[in-house]
């Protein structure tokens, strides 16, 4: 009998997982399985290019009809998996249907955290299409919003919000939000850049309550302040999807815990991928999970690698890299910043809106960098990272781009 | 030879194709991917599709 792969999960890790098996010569059985209705999608344009309506739904769709028929992948949609039963190697869907496996893959993702505060009409969170075309909707006919959450979902309403002529106002309890990523110099460039596009922000502050309904909304600050918006969006971080694991005997904390290999802690057959999967990174020696694109790709590809060839596991060992878009800015950032020590700036003198951070660790080598509009310093920084620990030569090479 | 396709008006330069396939691709002074053999033999097939995956935007095809 030929092998079977069930992947739960339809976003980017779970599509990009079955195309990379494929890709890889994998001859069995595929089942992607997602609890959405909707054909898989991509979820960074929701923030973005979905929300201020230059994208349509058809350019976010991750695979078209024609590439999952050519490669035999098997869709179930609109089916939510409720348990796994390990020692059966089976899936458990709502309403009891049983799916087997050989080989589970987990990329079940995160979901928006919940708003504390008492949530009403208007007050959104952004995750999902649904919750993209319904801020949308009210975007659109509303004057005002206010974001709770200054990191970069937050830093993207805000912009695509000013971008369609609403009034903005942006709350977080951290004095410098983007500082705890890029250190509170870098970070202080993006507060000017909310600042000259006009958006007004109340960083270092707290909120304490939501109240009133849509059209009339007011969030009151822990600093006395009260700011009124017709709309309130609150992006305040992500919860892990692993409650329909609970009973599944495998390690969850924070996620699916799972070995360097990407395979969940004590199975051969089980792997984790994508923001659900808390792994333990080999050069950094601790547990990560990472809630990145490019990360759930990477992952993607490496389970897929240690399906089709499981007694010569590569392990996942990736330079991290994630990029935004704010207002007019680019911004890519590759390696670990948010444990550096510290960063030098090289700025363009002929275009004020463009500038790298070059980040050093504790022992003084390099091991970030993040690049404002500059893609070309940003990919050639990036190569760097896999073979140079000398910041000067990074620092070097941006100083002879300018 | 089936060969690489590029939408430049799609590319935004995040360069996931240069550090799939750094010889294939790279990243110009405007930000955007050039494509350094447009050609591929079946030997490279399989790290220009993780490429083509990797593209958040889309930009890159092969065609046949």
């Amino acid at each position: 009998m030929s092998p079977k792969t069930v992947i739960v999960g339809g976003s980017v890790g779970g599509i990009r997982a079955a195309q990379a098996l494929r890709s890889q010569g994998y001859v069995g059985e595929i089942v992607v399985i997602d609890a959405e209705p909707n054909v898989p999608y991509d979820k960074p344009p929701l923030s973005k290019g979905f929300l201020n309506g230059t994208i349509d739904f058809d350019r976010i769709q991750l695979i078209s009809e024609k590439e999952l028929s050519d490669s035999e992948i098997g869709l179930v949609l609109g089916q939510r998996a409720a348990a796994v039963d390990v020692s059966e190697k089976v899936v458990r869907l709502d309403g009891g249907h049983g799916v087997g496996y050989d080989d589970l893959v987990i990329a079940t993702g995160v979901r928006a955290r919940p708003s504390p505060w008492n949530a009403s009409e208007g007050v959104h969170l952004l995750r999902t299409l649904d919750d993209a075309q319904s801020l949308k909707r009210d975007l659109l006919e509303s004057g005002s919003v206010v974001v709770v959450g200054g990191g970069f979902i937050g830093a993207e309403v805000a912009a695509t919000a000013s971008r369609l002529g609403l009034s903005v106002s942006i709350v977080d309890p951290l004095a410098v939000p983007i500082g705890r990523i890029l250190g509170d110099g870098v970070g202080e460039r993006f507060i000017g850049l909310h600042h000259a596009n006009g958006v007004a922000t109340y960083f270092g502050t707290g909120v304490e309550s939501i109240s009133g309904s849509r059209g009339n909304l007011v969030v009151g600050l822990t600093n006395g302040i009260h700011l009124s918006g017709d709309i309130v969006v609150v992006g305040i971080g992500a919860v892990p999807n692993v409650e329909w694991l609970a009973s599944s005997g495998l390690v969850l904390d924070n996620g699916v815990v799972c070995d360097e290999f990407l395979r969940a802690v004590g199975q051969a057959n089980i792997y984790g991928i994508g923001d659900v999967a808390r792994w333990h990174h080999p050069g950094l020696r601790r547990l990560v999970r990472v809630e990145h694109w490019t990360n759930a790709i990477e992952q993607a590809a490496c389970v897929a690698a240690n399906i089709v060839n499981p007694s010569n596991p590569v392990s996942y060992s990736p330079v991290p890299y994630v990029w935004s878009d704010q207002y007019d800015w680019k911004i890519q950032i590759a390696g670990e910043t948010v444990d550096a020590s510290s960063y030098s700036l090289v700025e363009d003198p002929a275009n004020p809106n463009r500038f790298a951070a070059v980040y050093v660790d504790e022992a003084g080598l390099y091991s970030g960098i993040a690049t404002v509009n500059w893609p070309r310093a940003m990919i050639q920084c990036r190569k760097l990272l896999e073979t140079e620990r000398d910041v000067a030569v990074p620092l070097a090479l941006l100083r002879q781009m300018v | 030879m089936p060969i690489i396709k590029a939408d430049l008006e799609l590319c935004q330069g995040y360069a996931n194709c240069v550090m799939e396939a750094p010889k294939l691709f790279d990243i110009s002074d405007d930000g955007v991917v050039v494509v350094l053999e447009e050609e591929f033999g079946e030997e490279t097939r399989g790290r220009v599709e993780a490429a083509v995956r990797s593209c958040p935007v889309s930009a890159l095809r092969i065609e046949e």
